[in-house]
């Protein structure tokens, strides 16, 4: 769509006549509607500024051509510029080949601190108020109940952990092989890259929140406000369909990063876990650290029995 | 040969606790032979090749390297006790029983000792840990326990043990944790 | 212009009425005022202005949308009998539930956009201009049959109006085909929008087969109650005569209805409290609260009260022919079922939520003036699209009428 709306059809004018007077009235009526509001979308699209209307007219990122991309990229980047003062990447990595992400954390060891999930809201240019989004939802869990998400608590702060009989798990995007959430979405603006990550569109979510429920893992999260990035926290490496800054009325989640996994690096929350508890790397790669725990250690798959098939392994190292 | 001799003897102090592994040339006072014959095979690890685990450096604490500033000029005590200058060390809270020449080489002092007598930099001060944490070093040498940065696909760098655990007393201290998220009640425009 | 003249006529037939109509009319108004007020305030600050959050992500909007379609898809109620049975009481009133359907789907549309978070990207879900993401998105094919079934009652009843303008019975050969393509429309809207929730395996509250049967099942009493109570109304004060028993019919197959739709919540209520599974817990919710929290208790417990004691009215022939009874059962099974359907199902399925949250939702003033405004829409549509079609009916509005006058 990057012309503006055509007017209706012409057959719907032209249609051949017809012996029945309601046919021919009932298509000039509907004619009639198509045409004001073409009329209306066309008076406000031409009261928008180039940019605005091209932004607004933008085809699905899967559906642009290179030379589109590279217009999408200018442009977006030209706005953050200005929003923000300072100069921005929007990189459109692609995949690399034979590369499956995957992610292993290890229960044994995670204390709970919670320092994965700032690194992630800094690195992945999240509101920070109003609301406040967090990607990664760290879970206190008793040890005489076990796993059980329903018993969990997400709010627990006492002034040290790990709290004396308790675990933790931190929940994010499972990246599922079989996403649930992908496939509810009416407009296709989720979907599951190559290299095994579910990726937004965020400029052609239309905010429905399907997906939201659909996910199991509370993994997606909703932008209910104008987002709040203070302009000198702002994260400038950025990436399409990962942590370029967001809009109001649309969903977010979890990327493995996408922007710094596609160069090679590890996420920010792997980096950032002070005892090593995360770990991260390629399912296709039998030298890989994930490879080497799902062979070798006690893996187990957060609610299993859904046929998510998350590519998330939650394991005990000791 | 004097330190070696020494060191035997700090060994055989020591003995009894646990992972005390004897340099597999004699068989200690109270040492069976498979003790000494298990101890050997996965508990004298083979030193690395050059940069197969790229670690930063070790975390000395302030002022405190090289040991031999000091240390050239005293006499090695295996005698279990308080010392004057090594607050950050102590208490040593690392397993019953423990002394310094544990670990440290007796003379000179800028090195470790491993059980068997070898002496390796601090920089590769795994293979010490190793000796007897050998679930973990082989975890670690794989890039499960601990932490691991770099690239996925490329460089990896490690971390010595040293880097996470304060070798004086390894375990971990807790945490202050950081605030927890909003309640969504509590979230307004 | 036949067409024209008839368009001209309408406009002329709802812009003359009595005191009462006036009132209704600025009422309504009255309504679309607030509900634009609070649309506009929603839409200067973003869907924080409702209570939806995360952990509950839909809310009172999608409530009452699934509560609508149910209104909507009870058209057929009328239209099995009145076509394919040709029951003639049902016959005369059918174009009420038609223009009901109309009016209904009109709000279903409403509500799905007041809730979405970018709707200036509507056209995003326009099969090929925008991208339609079927057949795995129940909401892509939601979107398609609601449109579908729009179309089919609109035209229909416009060609019914029209026909009658000109003193003519409908044409069979154009109306039928598309009456009978509106029945399967009906239930595909109402079964589709209940698979929207069904599908969904991370919600196990929303996730069992009978959902599907269960809304049917409580749309067939919802709507039916709605056509009883304005039939009356139409009856009595615009000069058209509704039978007594088309009324006590409707009101005998919303028995019928109501039973299935108790006999199916009975079924869910054993398979929960029986068996015991970790899927209680949102049952629990609903019905006796969970570790205190207890806002939704008294509604369920009251929708379920008013759907037993409305299904007894109307199933015993003495209460249901008294009007005072039938009238009190209408709105007892109207509450039953906006309660269960615009409460009960909406907020259990997310609480606690996949994560074990228990985040109480409850409507914010915008949800609620936003929803008056878009049931004001509604029911102004309504009532201009009834005014037209009793005129039409009573042959005060007639093509022969407007000549003589020499319009």
């Amino acid at each position: 769509m990057t012309e503006d709306p055509s007017p209706p059809s012409r057959d719907a004018l032209d249609s051949p006549e017809e012996s029945r007077e309601e046919s021919l009235q009932q298509s000039t009526r509907r004619s009639f509607l198509a045409y004001a509001a073409a009329a209306a979308a066309g008076a406000v699209l031409a009261s928008c500024t180039p940019e605005e209307r091209e932004a607004y007219l933008q085809k699905r990122f899967r559906e642009l051509s290179k030379e589109d991309v590279a217009k999408v990229v200018a442009r977006l980047e030209a706005e953050y510029a200005r929003k923000y003062g300072k100069p921005f990447k929007v990189g459109v990595e692609p995949a690399i080949p034979r590369t499956l992400f995957g992610y292993a954390l290890d229960l044994s060891r995670c204390i709970g601190c919670r320092r994965c999930v700032y690194a992630c809201v800094k690195e992945n240019n999240q509101s920070r108020r109003s609301p406040p989004i967090q990607w990664i939802s760290v879970l206190e869990m008793d040890k005489r109940t076990g796993v059980d998400v329903m018993e969990s608590n997400l709010y627990y702060d006492p002034k040290e952990v790990p709290r004396e009989g308790h675990f933790y798990m931190p929940v994010q995007c499972q990246q599922c092989r079989n996403p649930p959430c992908t496939r509810v979405c009416p407009v296709g603006a989720t979907w599951q890259e190559p290299d095994g990550i579910v990726v937004v569109d965020y400029n052609w979510c239309v905010g429905c929140r399907c997906c939201m429920s659909a996910c199991p893992y509370g993994a997606r999260h909703f932008n209910w406000g104008e987002p709040h990035l203070p302009p000198e926290e702002a994260n400038q490496e950025t990436h399409y369909l990962g942590n370029r800054p967001r809009m109001r009325g649309v969903v977010e989640k979890c990327t493995f990063c996408i922007q710094r996994t596609r160069k090679g690096l590890y996420p920010a929350c792997v980096e950032i876990c002070p005892v090593g508890a995360r770990k991260f790397g390629n399912l296709l790669d039998p030298e890989s650290e994930v490879r080497y725990i799902i062979e070798n250690k006690r893996v187990f798959l957060l609610k299993e029995e859904l046929n998510t098939q998350p590519k998330f392994f939650y394991f005990y190292g000791v | 040969m004097k330190t070696i001799a020494q060191s035997w003897i700090l060994l055989a102090l020591a003995g009894g606790a646990g992972c005390g592994v004897a340099p597999q040339q004699a068989p200690l006072p109270g040492q069976t032979p498979e003790a000494v014959a298990a101890a050997t095979v996965p508990g004298a690890p083979s030193a690395p090749k050059a940069d197969e685990y790229p670690v930063p450096p070790p975390p000395f604490s302030e002022g405190i390297y090289p040991c031999s500033f000091c240390h050239d000029m005293l006499d090695p005590n295996p005698t279990p006790r308080v010392l004057n200058n090594h607050d950050a060390e102590q208490p040593l809270r690392h397993g019953p029983g423990r002394w310094c020449y544990d670990c440290h080489n007796p003379k000179p002092m800028d090195v470790l000792r491993l059980a068997n007598g070898t002496t390796i930099p601090f920089s590769e001060s795994y293979r010490l840990c190793g000796q007897c944490h050998g679930d973990k070093y082989r975890d670690w040498k794989v890039g499960v326990h601990g932490k691991r940065t770099g690239s996925w696909n490329g460089k990896k760098e490690y971390r010595l043990c040293v880097n996470c655990h304060n070798p004086h007393a390894p375990h971990f201290k807790p945490l202050r944790p950081l605030p927890p998220p909003v309640r969504p009640a509590e979230i307004h425009e | 212009m036949p067409f024209v003249e008839f368009t001209v006529n309408s406009v002329r037939t709802v812009l003359r009425g009595n005191r009462a109509y006036w009132l209704w009319i600025v009422f309504l108004l009255a309504l679309v005022g607030i509900g634009g007020f609070g649309y506009a305030h929603q839409v200067r600050s973003g869907l924080i202005a409702t209570h939806m959050r995360d952990p509950v992500s839909w809310g009172f909007y999608i409530g009452n949308f699934t509560f609508l379609v149910g209104v909507a898809a009870a058209a057929v109620v009328l239209v099995i009998p009145a076509y394919v049975y040709h029951w003639k009481p049902i016959k005369e009133i059918v174009v009420f539930g038609e223009l009901l359907a109309v009016a209904a789907i009109v709000m279903c549309g409403l509500f799905v956009l007041v809730d979405m978070g970018r709707p200036d990207r509507l056209w995003h879900l326009i099969p090929w201009i925008g991208h339609w993401n079927g057949p795995g998105s129940i909401l892509a094919w939601d979107a398609l049959v609601l449109n579908l079934y729009f179309l089919l009652n609109f035209v229909i009843v416009t060609h019914i109006l029209f026909r009658g303008f000109n003193g003519r019975e409908y044409s069979k050969r154009f109306a039928t085909p598309l009456i009978l393509l509106s029945i399967p429309a009906a239930v595909s809207i109402h079964t589709v929008t209940a698979f929207l929730y069904n599908g969904m395996a991370a919600r196990p509250y929303w996730n069992s087969a009978i959902l599907a049967p269960r809304f049917l099942a409580s749309a067939f009493c919802s709507g039916p109650a709605i056509m009883l109570i304005l039939l009356q109304v139409v009856r009595k004060i615009m000069p058209i005569e509704i039978k007594d028993e088309a009324l006590w019919k409707i009101a005998e197959l919303m028995a019928y209805a109501m039973f299935v739709n108790l006999f199916l919540f009975g079924a869910e209520i054993f398979r929960e409290y029986y068996s015991r599974t970790e899927h209680l817990l949102f049952f629990r919710y609903a019905y006796s609260g969970l570790n205190g929290h207890r806002t939704l208790v008294p509604f369920t417990w009251l929708a379920l009260f008013c759907s037993v004691t409305a299904f007894l009215l109307f199933l015993i022939p003495r209460t249901r022919k008294n009007w005072v009874a039938l009238n009190v059962g209408a709105v007892l099974i109207f509450a039953g079922v906006y309660i269960e359907k615009g409460v009960a199902l909406v907020i259990p399925g997310y609480t606690p939520s996949v994560l074990g949250e228990i985040f109480e939702y409850f409507p914010s003033r915008t949800e609620a003036m936003v929803s008056a405004g878009v049931f004001g829409v509604g029911f102004l549509l309504y009532t201009l699209m009834v005014k037209v079609a009793v005129a039409i009916m009573t042959g005060r509005l007639s093509s022969r009428r407007s000549e003589a006058a020499g319009v």
